[in-house]
């Protein structure tokens, strides 16, 4: 039987030599990851702006909800997106299921609210200090808006690298909405499952590891962030 | 240009959790005139800064009037250009996240001031007040007296008719605050501009206003002229 | 903040969208099947094949039995390949499918470890083994999926005599209800995991555990290099531990957007002498995994 040692090992020189199992499975959770984060950022973003600068009626409900999104299971997302894209669901005719506009689909929905409360909090950190001086300089309602937007926005990208981490990280969407078809829906996540369980051990640590060092990365990135945000 | 007339002005924040407002600030009339220099002493969260950011146009007060050059700019409108013509240098300074330069630049930036021109009057400003090479510095690149003068170089890039400073001095250096000090002296002599400055210390009243009224609790309760602020500073 | 990561991610962005549809010059076939088919390496084998001849890719989506067909039913698969009899007579009679054809067949083994402390090996049917499994307290992992080799172990459950607990699951299909009966025995030394052959297999490899595994996906992992499993062959060959695979097209006439066509061509192909004989001679560490053709007669 294979040691952890052997594995390891095995593992290593699969990352190193760029096989193309890994190269594949990660180029598209790379990709999913990147598309997601783009489409919930463009939505997101500007939702969180609005909701922090604006006093509306309901305004706490908002944020109390969004906030309790924050940390909804991912296979309950992806069950609810597979219900919905199912041919026998309400978006029957989309042809999604089982293909990566699905899968980004869903990955949208998850991390969506993880954008926009985050920006809404960058944001109304940043408009407590920030607000009073643009308009003590002079701004008009709509300058002193995008100003704040705009000093907020070390805050916002740590958002948006936040967000990027849950997709790349996730299983329980790329699995239900993607169904992990080898070639057109597998993704690093579900690859690791299923060769998990197959005992394939070699090429799931590979895939853990390249996982891991995408982590890594963004959680360097996001640190030198934080560094900016601080005054 | 930049004349003041408050009437029967109180200004009213909301209490915690509903219960009832607190009344921050009461003036039943005060005048100032145009080019005049008027300071506004008393003790921390006497009033200063809610009085200055009225007389800013920051905030409309719950009632009474502020007419500014005779006209009720938030029943009549303009209330915009009002605050425009009176930027208020805050008792808390933010820099932006941006250069020195650009900082100064925002005030004419957001008044439509083309490029070229915001950062030809932005670079003679920072020579007044001597940070001629700090221009391309970050915002955390800069000392604290260094910091509070880019933020009075971002208010008088604007040529206010009107400057309100909100304790322009406090918590810096002697040097940085005696060039302060000199920097709004000089204002005044050279463009007719109407100062109001807010400050704990009563003897930067005496040297720098004409007049100097007295907060206590929100209300104004004293008019005078620099003799009653020396006395102010005898039993203060 | 540099202004060409945001002309990376918009072109990312772009390009993951556009990728699938693509799809749209060339045709695709979902195949909805069982994890322990495509674990076994058959497909990812002869699909090529069907590839070359008809320029139509296949998705190959693997859930267990039950969900794949729950998965044709609900018009998300355009053709399945399953083992489980029983399920796919249902699905035929209650008008989902069509085309029902027999591929090819193996059989079920019990597994365990090699010091057979239940005496397994000594049974005479596969229903004594584990009434002795059962009687010994011997851990034995199941697959708790509703697969067709869970479906198969239920059975062989039935036939042993051990005292079992019986739960009631309820389906809906076509608008009305089925209820059938699902059984596990009593007792702790029962571990259901509710996921695929291959994690059956290595759970029972963990906890030292027998377990009712295809041939198939047992070979892969044993005869893999390096192993996956230090489990043995206890007990084998009997009638009953046949397993027959078939494919069956998703009935078009209640799913019209279905590839119907590429079904039906699937169905000729895999059935067709040359894919019968690739399925023959397909080897995991020189062993044979799956017997080209429909059962012997009277075994279905």
């Amino acid at each position: 039987m294979e040691t952890f040692a052997d594995a390891l090992r095995n593992a290593l020189h699969l990352v190193v030599t760029l096989d193309p199992g890994v190269r594949e499975y990660a180029g598209r959770s790379l990709l999913i990851a990147s598309a997601a984060t783009v489409v919930a950022s463009v939505l997101g973003i500007p939702v969180g702006v609005l909701i922090a600068e604006h006093r509306f009626r309901g305004r706490r409900a908002v944020v109390v909800i969004l906030n309790t999104l924050l940390g909804i299971p991912t296979v309950v997302v992806g069950l609810v997106v597979y219900s919905f894209l199912s041919r026998s669901g309400p978006l029957g005719g989309s042809g999604l299921l089982f293909t990566v506009p699905g899968i980004v689909v869903g990955e949208v929905l998850l991390i969506l609210p993880i954008v926009t409360a985050f920006t809404l909090s960058a944001v109304a950190r940043t408009d407590r200090d920030v607000r009073k001086t643009t308009l003590a300089l002079g701004a008009s309602g709509h300058q002193a808006l995008w100003t704040v937007a705009v000093e907020s926005r070390f805050g916002v990208l740590a958002a948006v690298i936040a967000a990027y981490g849950r997709v790349v990280s996730e299983v329980g969407v790329a699995m239900i909405v993607g169904g992990n078809a080898d070639h057109f829906t597998r993704t690093m996540t579900t690859a690791i499952v299923v060769n998990v369980d197959m005992g394939r051990t070699a090429l799931a640590l590979a895939l853990g590891m390249v996982l891991l060092a995408v982590s890594l990365s963004i959680n360097v990135v996001f640190q030198l962030l934080q560094g900016e945000t601080e005054e | 240009m930049g004349r003041y007339l408050l009437d029967e002005v109180v200004r009213r924040y909301e209490g915690l959790r509903g219960g009832g407002s607190v009344e921050a600030l009461r003036v039943p009339r005060l005048e100032v005139e145009a080019g005049e220099a008027l300071a506004v002493v008393g003790a921390n969260g006497s009033g200063k800064s809610t009085l200055l950011e009225t007389m800013a146009f920051l905030h409309r007060p719950e009632q009474g009037r502020v007419l500014f050059d005779g006209r009720d700019v938030w029943e009549e409108g303009g209330a915009l250009e009002a605050r425009r013509r009176c930027p208020i240098l805050l008792q808390k300074t933010v820099l932006f996240k941006r250069t020195v330069l650009e900082n100064v630049m925002y005030g004419l930036r957001v008044r439509g001031l083309g490029a070229r021109e915001a950062r030809g009057r932005a670079e003679a400003v920072l020579r007044q007040v001597g940070l001629e090479g700090l221009a391309e510095r970050g915002h955390r690149e800069l000392s604290g007296g260094e910091r509070q003068r880019a933020a009075l170089a971002r208010v008088l890039a604007l040529e206010p008719d009107v400057l309100l400073l909100d304790e322009p001095t406090a918590q810096i250096d002697q040097d940085n605050a005696r060039s302060i000090e000199k920097v709004i002296g000089g204002l005044r002599k050279r463009r007719q501009t109407t100062v109001i400055l807010a400050s704990h210390d009563p003897h930067q009243a005496r040297r720098l206003a004409d007049r100097v009224v007295r907060l206590e609790r929100g209300q104004l309760v004293e008019e005078g002229t620099r003799s009653s602020a020396e006395g102010a500073a005898k039993v203060g | 903040m540099p202004r060409w990561v945001g002309v990376v991610l918009c072109a990312l962005a772009a390009l993951a969208v556009s990728r699938d549809s693509s799809g749209a010059t060339e045709q695709i076939l979902v195949l909805a099947t069982t994890t322990s088919t495509e674990n076994s390496g058959l497909l990812a084998e002869i699909h090529p094949d069907f590839e070359r001849r008809f320029g139509i890719r296949v998705k190959v989506v693997a859930k267990g039995t039950g969900a794949s067909l729950q998965l044709a039913r609900d018009g998300n698969a355009d053709v399945v390949l399953v083992h489980a009899p029983e399920e796919e007579e249902r699905f035929v009679e209650e008008g989902y499918g069509v085309m029902r054809r027999a591929v090819m067949h193996n059989d079920f083994v019990i597994i365990g470890p090699e010091e057979d402390g239940a005496g397994v090996g000594s049974a005479k049917t596969p229903g004594e083994a584990f009434a002795r499994i059962a009687r010994a307290g011997h851990v034995f992992v199941s697959r708790g999926d509703g697969s067709g080799t869970h479906l198969k172990e239920q059975e062989l459950w039935r036939r042993s005599g051990a005292a079992l607990e019986r739960r009631e699951v309820t389906t809906i299909v076509k608008g009305g209800e089925k209820t059938f009966e699902s059984v596990r025995p009593t007792g702790d030394w029962y571990f259901e995991i509710g996921q695929g052959m291959g994690k059956a297999i290595t759970a029972a490899t963990e906890r030292r555990g027998c377990t009712l595994a295809d041939r198939g996906t047992y070979y892969a992992l044993a005869l893999a290099r390096p192993p996956r499993t230090d489990l043995t062959i206890l007990y084998e060959g009997d009638e009953r531990l046949r397993n027959p695979y078939s494919v069956i097209a998703v009935n078009p006439r209640g799913q019209p957007h279905v590839n119907f066509e590429g079904a039906r061509k699937y169905i000729e192909w895999i059935t067709s002498p040359e894919a019968q004989r690739m399925i023959g001679e397909y080897r995991v560490g020189g062993k044979l995994l799956f017997h080209p053709g429909a059962m012997p007669a009277g075994s279905e």
